[in-house]
């Protein structure tokens, strides 16, 4: 501060000497703040809800969002209407891509194309809240490490979650095995049941060929505290502007309480994996006609 | 009813018995410590919980319920006589109730007890395990005491013991965790972590303690208030200067050019939140704050506001 004239040293001329160097809506659109004010989650005074989910950092992140949803990678989103506009829900879908492209495309579509928007909330792997900045970017926009606690606290409280049941195995998937399914995680079921959850599969075509990894290193990621990092061709796991689907499917409802045994869970699993499955191979070819009518024209 | 109140010279000790005393209570004082304008209602004993002459009050009074508030922190005590504090302490207090016929027991802890760790989750429910002792040793007594305590639940069924964890207080008062980390003009936070705080206004944390009292609930309580802020925001609401720091930076300067002196531990705190599910306190006692956070901040920055250079 000493080479700053001492008028400007003193407190108030030095704010606005920051605001104007740094302004508040640096990055921020003011549509995207005013979808924001429209989700509808309790914000205080501060403009934060309970859980420290930030609107400041919502309307920072969306700005960036609705970039690469609308221009980057210009994601065509089917079957929207299939997601109710308040109450408990689960999204539930395939990973794929190195990095999770697709969990950031499904919460902009939730944001970008629903009305009113819904926040959804992911189920971050645990590595996430140790690594900073991370930590402090997951957690102000509503993704908090996967325990079941957060989950069934979030849907009693009538939030949107969004699960990927394959967990890192399933951004693990290399180029070739881009449109597969591993195997599927049974707590979201048991989730479900106990909470009386809406279950809406959807699938996300294109993850793999955005971000085309041709191995994962291990030894990289235990460096980096991360279970893992992806190698491309061209070394970094930047996302290419291919065009993405996002596929959206009627809700599955299960009758039962969560508490059953793990042959029935299973079961309940295996249709919702049938389902998403089917879309994955509906959504593959819609999406290969619809890159040849684009070549076509 | 007569009240012994055992570490009444803090400043929640204070609010407690003169809460009481407008109620028509009887309130006894036992601290080290003294209370120099105590009301005039307050029976006002300078002497060590642990010591005999203690016990002797207990005797003589015989008092029908206990609120013991005489534990210390890290921040002001060093570990073997915070050790002695906390844990002899404690115990002398409950074979005290139990020697000499009290009814009610109750024993404010804190919600630290649940401690910070990057895979814990958010609003920590009463039966959740203390996980703060591998990374924070020295809130272990704190812990211990707070455990101890619920062992009366089952050991004692003659009297009705409450233990309530209660956040963080913040409010017009330099005492206590969160006001002594607030105190300078910048607060240090450990860059690209930004962690919810909960804390409740004194008054309300008095007033809990009080309905704890005299609903007489019996069990393991957490207690809160408001809804938690994250720290930066809470650090510029109290007119504070956030100075973000990388970790390693901050540990080096921990102790140093006017930096706070924390345990290595508590850096676990500044990066990860410790935050409770008040809601079966709120249920048993019907306890709703009426002071919010954004009020009991501003009162703590009004009341400490920093001088302009």
């Amino acid at each position: 501060m000493s080479t700053l004239s001492p008028r400007l040293a003193s407190s108030p001329h030095r704010a606005s000497l920051v605001r104007v160097l740094f302004p508040k809506s640096l990055l921020i659109d003011p549509d995207v703040m005013d979808r924001v004010s429209r989700i509808e989650i309790p914000f205080n005074k501060f403009g934060v809800d309970p859980y420290g989910i930030s609107r400041e950092h919502l309307a920072r992140s969306y700005t960036m969002l609705r970039w690469m949803y609308r221009r980057y990678f210009s994601v065509k989103t089917f079957g929207i209407e299939h997601v109710p506009a308040r109450g408990r829900a689960m999204l539930v879908g395939n990973h794929s891509g190195g990095v999770a492209v697709d969990g950031a495309m499904v919460v902009a579509s939730m944001f970008l194309d629903l009305e009113p928007p819904r926040l959804a909330q992911g189920m971050a792997d645990k590595f996430i809240n140790t690594v900073p900045l991370l930590s402090l970017w997951t957690n102000r926009t509503g993704h908090f490490t996967g325990l079941p606690e957060h989950a069934e606290r979030l849907l009693q409280d009538e939030r949107l979650l969004m699960v990927f049941p394959e967990g890192s195995r399933g951004t693990a998937k290399l180029y070739r095995e881009r449109n597969t399914l591993v195997g599927f995680g049974t707590g979201f079921v048991r989730l479900a049941l106990k909470t009386k959850t809406p279950i809406l599969p959807f699938a996300f075509i294109g993850g793999g060929d955005a971000i085309p990894t041709i191995m994962n290193s291990y030894t990289l990621g235990k460096l980096f505290g991360a279970p893992y990092v992806p190698i491309t061709p061209y070394l970094f796991a930047l996302p290419l502007p291919v065009k993405l689907e996002i596929h959206y499917s009627a809700p599955m409802v299960f009758e039962g309480t969560g508490s059953e045994d793990d042959e029935v869970i299973a079961g309940y699993v295996d249709q919702v994996r049938e389902r998403i499955a089917g879309l994955l191979d509906y959504g593959r070819k819609h999406r290969t006609s619809e890159v040849a009518k684009a070549l076509g024209s | 009813m007569k009240v012994l109140i055992p570490g009444i010279s803090s400043k929640i000790g204070n609010l407690v018995a003169e809460q009481l005393l407008a109620k028509g209570h009887e309130v006894i004082g036992i601290d080290r410590r003294p209370w120099p304008d105590a009301p005039k209602g307050v029976e006002m004993h300078e002497v060590d919980i642990r010591k005999r002459a203690a016990e002797d009050i207990f005797r003589k009074a015989r008092p029908d319920a206990v609120i013991h508030m005489a534990t210390v922190t890290h921040l002001l005590t060093t570990s073997e006589e915070r050790y002695k504090i906390n844990l002899g302490g404690t115990r002398a207090v409950f074979d005290n109730c139990r020697a000499h016929g009290v009814e009610h027991v109750i024993f404010v802890g804190r919600h630290t007890y649940y401690g910070a760790a990057s895979d814990a989750p958010l609003y920590h429910a009463e039966d959740d395990p203390p996980m703060a002792v591998t990374t924070f040793p020295e809130l272990a007594d704190l812990v211990a005491a707070d455990l101890y305590a619920t062992t009366a639940l089952w050991r004692d069924p003659q009297f009705t013991t409450t233990v309530l964890r209660i956040v963080y207080t913040l409010g017009p008062t330099k005492q206590g965790t969160l006001a002594a980390f607030l105190r300078g003009p910048r607060v240090p936070v450990i860059m690209g972590f930004d962690p919810l705080f909960q804390f409740m206004h004194e008054i309300d944390v008095a007033r809990a303690i009080v309905l704890a009292l005299e609903k007489r609930i019996r069990g393991v309580y957490n207690v809160a208030g408001p809804q938690p802020v994250p720290l930066s925001v809470l650090a510029r609401q109290a007119g504070r200067t956030v100075l973000p720091l990388p970790e390693a930076l901050f540990t080096a300067l921990l102790g140093h050019f006017g930096f706070p002196k924390l345990p290595p531990g508590a850096i676990t705190h500044i990066k990860y939140p410790v935050v409770i599910d008040g809601a079966s306190f709120r249920a048993a006692t019907g306890f709703i704050h009426t002071i919010d956070e954004v009020r009991a901040v501003h009162e703590f920055r009004d009341a400490f506001p920093l001088r302009h250079r």
